[in-house]
């Protein structure tokens, strides 16, 4: 069994889906921050099998969560405190995402227009539907 | 300072001021004659059309206005590189209002939100055409002196035809509202549209043969299937010719049912149906025009 120190200060975010962790560090752009990141992939989990965990020690102001709503809400956010869990954060699906996935309709201004920013509104909080703000193309991962 | 991107932008009241003015310039032309001496319309069309911009234009004309403007990109910085952000900041040192015609879908949303001067989305590929609907709404409006309580049919491309869809999103708002959707499976309506309908508990049918439901209707709004919006000539060729209204079918429709065509033309509507009092497609042209000289007031604040 791999075993990855404690931290003293920032988030553990558990129960991400096997195989995303690194997608995840991306979209929160932790390779731009200076901080200690663990990665650990494909840990054993009683109610999954196998998952993620990214341990993040910084401070707890300095990064946006929104953006792991929009991801995968089943992922638990931990946030920690002089080394222990003081909170168990609540993922609200962000209203607007900026920058983070691109329209894909080929007839949108944004397909010929590269220095726009990629927005996306959230048209249907109940059914996670995410629209371009341009051309209102509805967001859909598998094309 | 106001654009018009969607006809949503405007509130139901605000529309009926708008229609208000239009039919008063319609009736008083002379007292609009010189309300927009000294001020200029931009029309830029990164897209052929000579409908919408000459009505534009007329309208501008008609007001006391002049007109700068390109009729194609080819003719245009765009043709150059230049960013439809650039262009309308530079537009905006030259004109006092900007109509924009562009084949990509979100454009004059862009040109707005760089602009200082009000732009009027005059088509965005297939996405929203308001000034289009603002035609149609006026048109049945004159006509039939009410918005709402209708059973309209929109038969042809209802999947690229962005008249079709901004009108669909006006008239949801008009009380007791039937929409009867008549296309081939492959141009049916958009799945946000459905979504909006079922959201606001607002009747509609999806049928594939015009002849099965004419009779029900109060309005016809017909529709060309666009060459330009499809990326396979074979599709194009395939479904162009799909639906046909010819006096046959008219023999079937309610005598004070309207037709309505965003315009051009092409074989949907065969030229035997022009001479019907029913037929008011190029009616619909002459509110257009009666249309845009309102919205441009009303942007430009000169009511």
């Amino acid at each position: 069994m791999l075993n990855v120190g404690k931290i003293e200060e920032g988030f553990v975010l558990d129960h991400i889906e096997a195989g995303k962790s690194l997608s995840l560090y991306h979209h929160l752009q932790l390779d731009k921050l200076d901080c200690t990141v663990a990665i650990i992939k494909n840990a054993r989990s009683n109610k999954m099998g196998k998952k993620d965990i990214l341990k993040v020690e910084c401070d707890i102001n300095m990064l946006d969560l929104d953006i792991l709503a929009f991801i995968d809400h089943n992922i638990t956010v931990n946030v920690i405190k002089d080394g222990e869990i003081v909170d168990k954060r609540e993922l609200i699906l962000p209203r607007e995402i900026k920058n983070v996935i691109h329209c894909k309709n080929p007839r949108c201004i944004t397909s010929i227009e590269q220095e726009l920013p990629h927005i996306f509104f959230l048209a249907d909080e109940e059914k996670e539907i995410y629209r371009c703000k341009y051309c209102e193309e509805k967001y859909d991962s598998k094309k | 300072m106001r654009h018009l991107m969607n006809p949503l932008d405007f509130s139901v009241e605000e529309l009926d001021t708008l229609f208000e003015l239009a039919m008063d310039i319609e009736k008083n032309p002379e007292k609009y004659a010189d309300r927009c001496a000294g001020k200029k319309i931009a029309t830029c069309f990164y897209e052929a059309s000579t409908r919408t911009r000459l009505s534009f234009e007329a309208a501008m004309i008609n007001l006391g206005g002049s007109v700068i403007g390109f009729s194609d990109a080819n003719s245009s910085s765009a043709s150059k590189g230049e960013s439809v952000s650039d262009t309308i900041r530079v537009i905006s040192c030259f004109a006092d209002i900007c109509a924009m015609r562009h084949p990509k879908e979100g454009a004059a949303m862009v040109a707005a939100s760089r602009s200082s001067i009000p732009v009027i989305n005059a088509g965005d590929g297939g996405h929203q055409h308001p000034t289009q609907t603002l035609t149609d709404l006026l048109t049945i409006r004159s006509l039939k002196g009410r918005l709402n309580h209708f059973t309209i049919g929109l038969c042809g491309d209802l999947k690229f035809g962005r008249t079709v869809h901004s009108l669909i999103n006006a008239l949801s708002r008009y009380e007791d509202i039937h929409f009867i959707f008549i296309s081939p499976e492959e141009l049916r309506v958009p799945d946000y549209i459905i979504e909006m309908l079922k959201e606001k508990n607002i009747p509609y049918e999806e049928v594939i043969k015009l002849e099965d439901t004419i009779a029900q209707l109060d309005l016809l709004y017909m529709t060309r299937v666009q060459r330009e919006r499809f990326f396979n000539e074979e599709d194009y060729v395939r479904l162009k010719d799909f639906y046909i209204l010819d006096k046959k079918k008219m023999k079937a429709a309610k005598e004070d049912m309207l037709v309505l065509h965003p315009l051009p033309r092409v074989n949907e509507i065969s030229v035997e149906v022009d001479d019907d009092p029913r037929a008011v497609y190029f009616k619909q042209v002459q509110y257009g025009m009666y249309v845009r000289m309102a919205l441009i007031l009303t942007l430009l604040e000169l009511v």
